[in-house]
């Protein structure tokens, strides 16, 4: 445990913001394109902390913040003790008292004891003050499957966060978008859970850092198609990707949309696709039954009715714990998967 | 740290007689002038009336439900008074003398349980003395004014030596509260950071229907130390002791000695809330036991053993149904919230589905005045 000094003021001079990165678009892996932004909202902000459990020294069990204790400090990369409703709760005061934490939860199974503190506080503080205050917190999330852990260490628990009001709930499914949209949940005054997709933490993308951040709800279109639309968030949407090349050699044009945002959820260019395709499934690691899949279905009936050539369909775990890891392939949707449900809506 | 339990200045009966561990507290008495002696009287007395024109407000139906401080007057005034200015304080939900130390209008506790709010008072108002919101689920606050506390720390606000800049973070909660999880975290992180927090117990024996001895098999004030946090116990129908020991422990906690706590045994005389029926769970004798324990009872007769005469007390008690009939007043007028306010702060930024649903509503409730105009047409 690294305490902080209680009798030093911290966090006096901010360090210095470091120079964009060079070259200007480098290939990165997702938890280095997390680091990145971290260590840039660290820079940007001295008000910006770091804290969690085994996120100092050891750079968390991902190592998304390898180097940003040493980096920065122990009072801004802050090791806590090993309990989430406590790192969440004094996390709330932090916010209280000006300071914007960034939690990391080590694996989405672990989530749970810091729940009510999401749910009953953090979600409802800024609505109980009458807008005195904001909550301005991000929860790092690690989750969802094909890394072959033991139990409560796969789990996609979005949807639970999702349905509580008061949480925006966000999940990049690039590096680029991982750079860019942790900097502009560090930016948020609302509380933002940050579902980040373990399986994609370790393949490499192009990370723009030119670039400029999206609007943290926007969705983003990866791939123009015009037969189905293909609708995820997180890992899924590189399964997604797949897919549409196995539909492209089908003959089958698939238009992919990465949700990014999973609350609120973008609508707008999920209907325009949706208009112009007359087709929609959509694909989640996370069980079916009320899901963030089953929302954007009905949503879809109710706005998109009379474009729709086909029922939208969803691609999704099944509704049962997740599996033991040698079943993870089977529980967990692949293209195929997806694609047995694309022969589906375009039988219609 | 004594292990002789418990702080009392004054004994049951009024007089001055401290216990031996009350001894190292004593100092702390020598700074209070005759007029914040009868601050604290003013003060437990007014809202022991307002708590009982509250009730009285919730049985004619203008509140949904009320939760009467009754009985625990004196650990809350004293407690309070301990605070200076820059101290925050984080109550619990029955702590409404601390809010009128703290210098909140009281009709804002009164809002909140008729439901026109989930809040009440905005913290950040300096008048309102750094009284942050109530929380109704039990011992989360206690995290809270820890996190609250670490910000001190990281604000250099703890340890300077300046009375003026240091500052601490008081925590009220109760006997069912220990038990939280939430609780055992917050001595577990305050300890692990050392931050300038006082957790301050209202021990009133029950939570709701079940006595403190199913909480714990030993006294409350035992469990911080296991987490480091050193620990008194006093008698906390007794202002004095109340006031001495939480100021110690403030300032100990704001030189940056690290967190403290203080189990206050007390009673609650009246339902835990207006909801509950005490008599199918409790013995009238334990009532009439804690009755004589008065805190306002006690400290009248100390009062009035050092000269203070019937002048002093008619004009308190003339100040208590004054205070009681503003808010009886203030209350009876009490409007609903206009229905759109509830979108209004779920979120900080602009949010989608917020200014969606609200202007649904807004359309859908002037549906009605339409088809109320074409009617009368």
């Amino acid at each position: 445990m690294t305490t902080v000094n209680p009798s030093t003021p911290t966090s006096a001079t901010p360090p210095a913001t470091p120079p964009a990165p060079a070259p200007a678009v480098q290939e990165l892996p997702m938890a280095k394109a997390l680091n990145l932004g971290l260590a840039k909202a660290l820079a940007d902000d001295p008000k910006v902390l770091l804290m969690g459990e085994d996120i100092g020294r050891l750079g968390g069990v991902f190592r998304v913040t390898e180097g940003l204790q040493a980096q920065f400090g122990a009072d801004r990369v802050v090791d806590t003790p090993l309990a989430e409703s406590g790192i969440i709760g004094t996390a709330i005061g932090l916010a209280m008292r000006g300071y914007r934490p960034v939690c990391e939860i080590q694996f989405d199974g672990f989530i749970w004891p810091g729940f009510d503190q999401i749910t009953s506080q953090l979600a409802k503080l800024t609505n109980r003050g009458g807008g005195a205050f904001s909550m301005p917190v991000v929860i790092r999330v690690p989750y969802g499957g094909h890394i072959g852990a033991v139990e409560h260490h796969q789990e996609s628990p979005e949807a639970y966060f999702a349905h509580t009001a008061g949480l925006r709930v966000v999940s990049p499914s690039t590096p680029n978008d991982a750079y860019w949209m942790m900097q502009e949940a560090i930016r948020s005054n609302d509380p933002v859970m940050f579902f980040e997709p373990k399986s994609r933490y370790w393949p490499k993308g192009p990370v723009d850092f030119t670039g400029s951040a999206a609007p943290l709800h926007a969705s983003r279109v990866g791939r123009v198609g015009s037969d189905v639309t293909l609708l995820a968030h997180g890992a899924m949407v590189s399964v997604l990707m797949q897919a549409a090349e196995i539909a492209d050699a089908e003959g089958i044009s698939v238009e992919v949309i990465d949700l990014r945002s999973i609350s609120p959820i973008d609508y707008g260019p999920i209907i325009d696709s949706v208009t112009k395709t007359g087709r929609l499934v959509v694909a989640q690691e996370a069980s079916g039954f009320v899901s963030v899949g089953s929302e954007i279905a009905a949503t879809v009936a109710e706005r998109a009715f009379y474009s729709l050539q086909a029922p939208v369909l969803r691609v999704a775990g099944f509704d049962t714990p997740f599996p033991p890891a040698k079943l993870e392939t089977v529980f967990l949707p692949d293209a195929d998967r997806v694609m047995e449900a694309v022969d589906r809506v375009m039988a219609y | 740290m004594t292990d002789t339990p418990t702080v009392q200045f004054l004994s049951v009966e009024g007089e001055f007689a401290p216990t031996e561990s009350a001894e190292e507290y004593r100092s702390y008495l020598d700074r209070l002038s005759d007029t914040e002696l009868q601050q604290f009287y003013r003060q437990m007395a007014v809202v022991r009336r307002f708590d009982g024109e509250a009730t009285n407000l919730q049985r004619q139906g203008q509140m949904a439900l009320w939760v009467p401080s009754h009985g625990q007057e004196g650990a809350q005034v004293g407690s309070a008074y301990a605070a200076r200015p820059q101290d925050h304080i984080f109550p619990s939900y029955r702590e409404h003398a601390v809010g009128l130390v703290r210098g909140i209008d009281m009709l804002a506790i009164v809002e909140l349980l008729r439901g026109n709010t989930h809040g009440g008072w905005d913290p950040a108002d300096p008048t309102n003395g750094n009284f942050h919101g109530y929380c109704l689920v039990i011992g989360s606050h206690s995290l809270h004014a820890t996190g609250y506390a670490m910000g001190l720390q990281r604000d250099g606000l703890v340890g300077t030596g300046d009375p003026e800049v240091d500052a601490a973070v008081l925590c009220y909660f109760g006997d069912g509260a220990t038990s939280q999880g939430d609780v055992s975290e917050a001595f577990v992180f305050s300890a692990s950071s050392q931050t300038p927090n006082v957790f301050f117990l209202q021990n009133n024996q029950w939570a709701i229907s079940v006595p403190v001895s199913v909480q714990s098999r030993v006294p409350l004030y035992l469990r911080s130390r296991g987490f480091g946090v050193p620990s008194v116990q006093i008698d906390g129908n007794d202002v004095l002791a109340s006031y001495a020991v939480t100021a110690k422990a403030l300032d100990d906690a704001r030189s940056g000695a690290g967190p403290q706590f203080i189990e206050a045994l007390t009673y609650r005389i009246g339902a835990h809330t207006t909801s509950d029926d005490p008599t199918k769970y409790r013995e009238n004798a334990e009532q009439e036991f804690w009755v004589k324990r008065d805190p306002i009872v006690r400290f009248e007769k100390y009062l009035r053993g050092l000269g203070e005469g019937d002048a002093f007390f008619d004009d308190v008690r003339t100040e208590a149904d004054d205070f009681a009939a503003d808010i009886r007043a203030r209350t009876l007028v009490l409007e609903a919230p206009p229905i759109g306010t509830m979108f209004d702060h779920v979120y900080s930024e602009p949010h989608p589905v917020m200014t969606e649903q609200k202007l649904w509503l807004e359309r859908y409730e002037a549906s009605f005045q339409e088809s109320f105009q074409e009617e009368q047409a």
